[in-house]
């Protein structure tokens, strides 16, 4: 009791945090143009490589300094906000929508409906999912639409497995047996019954995924194939700052930071979403 | 009843490698760009172009192509890299050792790190190095590889330079290797100086890897030596006068391991598929390495030939595990 009491309580607490940084970095991103210091992509090279507002050297207005070409950094960290979150609601929907569909017929359905989508399922957990998402991009040609497309074709198997797992759970119990006997259909037992038990799930699945897809669009703009070179990501500051680590530590520190706060806030969102409305663990 | 189960699995690994190896053929032959093109120089003409195509096959319908290079891959030809101009086959066996090392390197870790910390935990259950274990795990299991990488660049790379952040080896070293697994050879040639300098290498690459491998093992492993604490047995052996730690070690840990090394097996191929993107943060000359170049250079050949191995080491990582377990399993053992 106690126990679960305690739990229950860090998990407020959690949502409420990680909540908060996904508000902020939406804010960040939607009023961009109107909070950025600077512009994202004005170069001055009198300003190359300008540290910290706390350091020595460092020029008002650029609050955590500049990057090799006179950036601000700080303004491309918000810019960059935009395409990471656009492409984490984007992708994790998408992906949730093919995964949960096909999770749904295979656990619901069996027989060869099942085995033919866990076999595809095998296929797809054959690839190694970083160098498969960096093909397909580079196959569908660098831009946001590809970045989201790659993200979700790899990443659906993780909402087929694990809702596949809970709809086969669920298709055995009692309430769904009781519905067949009172004459409902099977896909409308499926959609009307099984679904909204596993969607506890789905949703804390999407916010995990949501945090997965910024991190892949992340090492796609590292290894320099995610959105055209002129708009500023995350993962594009990343590797500037990887360059020059030794003469300007700032440029891989602010964005790293960033990346880990906001991987963190939507899995412990996820979590936390899922525990308020689990009415199992609840 | 164990032949039959390997055998049914050999069946189904089969028919995953043979879908994979349709899936990237498809993926890439819809890939808009002439890699031929790309090779020549720009006053080539056409009938140049041409010749190069039907060298490399390209003239030929999808199909077609298709049939032509699965039946190379089972006589184990491959074809040849576009842009490196070298058998496939060789360049993936010269870069597999590099990542294999790399890989059984972080497994290590993450086995050694999880096992402890679970061990720990279990015997300090309810306390405060319990719950910061617990929060250390959730950490380290949020966090993927490529940012620890970041991180362990950042801190041991230049706050505290204390370790190599890139390549495999140092350059100025005369290596006398004859095969491709320098660690290996390195210690069975009793030359640790070479040792102490390639895991020097490895070792940021290494726990990046390793960091939340260990940290599912910590968790999962954890809540079963809880469970099985509470069994008779066990509580049989405290009774006998064994400390906490002795009945972990000689009683619980053995049947508790069990689901801990089926989940092992899959987040490995997962640890695996990270060795591409933290290989090419440490520009440590592995096989992952290789694939984003070839992927940049649109080296067709070259990029199936990879994909193809990732998925055959993927495949029989899973078979061995799930023939360990049906090993391992007296229920799977007799029934």
């Amino acid at each position: 009791m106690d126990e679960g009491r305690i739990s229950r309580h860090g998990s407020g607490a959690r949502l409420w945090l990680a909540g908060g940084w996904l508000l902020l970095a939406s804010l960040a991103a939607i009023f961009a143009p109107l909070i950025a210091p600077q512009n994202p992509l004005a170069q001055d090279l009198m300003f190359e490589r300008l540290p910290p507002f706390w350091m020595s050297g460092a020029e008002p207005g650029f609050w955590l300094g500049t990057d090799s070409l006179g950036r601000d950094l700080l303004s491309r960290l918000i810019f960059g906000a935009r395409i990471a979150l656009i492409v984490a609601f984007a992708a994790a929907l998408a992906a949730c929508l093919i995964g949960s569909t096909l999770g749904l017929i295979a656990g619901y359905f069996g027989g060869w409906a099942d085995r033919i989508i866990s076999r595809i399922v095998d296929v797809w957990m054959a690839f190694p999912p970083v160098l498969f998402a960096i093909l397909l991009v580079a196959v569908l040609g660098t831009g946001l639409s590809s970045v989201i497309i790659a993200i979700a074709v790899i990443d659906w198997t993780r909402f087929c497995r694990v809702i596949r797992a809970e709809t086969m759970g669920q298709a055995r119990m009692d309430y769904v047996e009781n519905a067949r006997i009172a004459g409902y259909g099977r896909i409308g037992i499926m959609l009307r019954e099984v679904l909204p038990n596993v969607v506890p799930s789905i949703v804390a699945l999407l916010s995990l995924e949501m945090g997965i897809a910024v991190i892949v669009e992340a090492i796609l703009s590292f290894v320099n194939l995610s959105i055209s070179t002129d708009d500023p990501t995350w993962g594009g500051i990343i590797a500037e700052g990887r360059l020059s680590i030794h003469q300007a530590w700032w440029v891989l520190v602010f964005p790293l930071v960033t990346l880990i706060l906001t991987v963190l806030s939507f899995s412990q969102f996820g979590e936390g979403l899922k525990a308020r409305f689990d009415p199992v663990l609840r | 009843m164990l032949l039959q189960r390997f055998l049914i699995r050999l069946l189904t690994m089969a028919i995953t490698l043979l879908g994979v190896a349709v899936v990237v053929f498809v993926v890439i032959r819809v890939a808009p760009g002439d890699p031929v093109a790309m090779m020549l120089p720009p006053g080539a003409t056409d009938a140049d172009i041409a010749r190069l195509r039907a060298l490399y096959g390209l003239d030929k319908t999808i199909v077609q192509q298709f049939f032509i290079w699965l039946s190379g891959v089972i006589r184990g030809d491959f074809g040849t890299s576009i842009s490196l101009r070298q058998d496939v086959l060789g360049l993936v066996f010269n870069r597999l050792p590099a990542t294999l090392e790399l890989a059984i390197v972080a497994l290590l870790m993450a086995l050694a790190i999880g096992g402890t910390t679970a061990i720990l935990g279990a015997r300090e259950r309810g306390t405060a190095v319990e719950a910061g274990i617990e929060i250390a795990s959730g950490a380290a299991l949020s966090i993927p590889d490529f940012l620890w990488g970041l991180v362990l660049i950042l801190l041991f790379g230049v706050l505290v330079p204390v370790f190599d952040i890139s390549g495999r080896v140092s350059p100025q070293l005369d290596l006398p290797f004859v095969t491709q697994f320098y660690l290996f050879e390195s210690i069975v040639r009793l030359r640790f100086d070479l040792t102490k300098d390639l895991l020097g290498h490895m070792l940021m690459p290494a726990v990046a890897l390793a960091l939340p491998l260990a940290a599912i093992i910590s968790q999962l492993l954890k809540q079963s030596l809880k469970e099985v604490l509470d069994l008779d047995y066990v509580v049989l052996a405290r009774v006998k006068g064994f400390s906490e730690t002795q009945v972990i070690l000689r009683e619980a840990l053995k049947n508790a391991a069990l689901p801990t090394l089926t989940l092992v097996g899959v987040q490995f191929t997962f640890l695996i598929g990270g060795t591409v993107i933290v290989e090419r943060l440490f520009s440590y000359e592995g096989l992952g390495n290789m694939a984003i170049d070839a992927v940049i250079n649109r080296d067709l050949p070259l990029i199936q030939g990879i994909v193809l191995v990732f998925a055959l080491l993927f495949v029989l990582i899973n078979l061995t595990v799930d023939m360990m377990y049906a090993l391992l399993n007296p229920r799977l053992r007799h029934g």
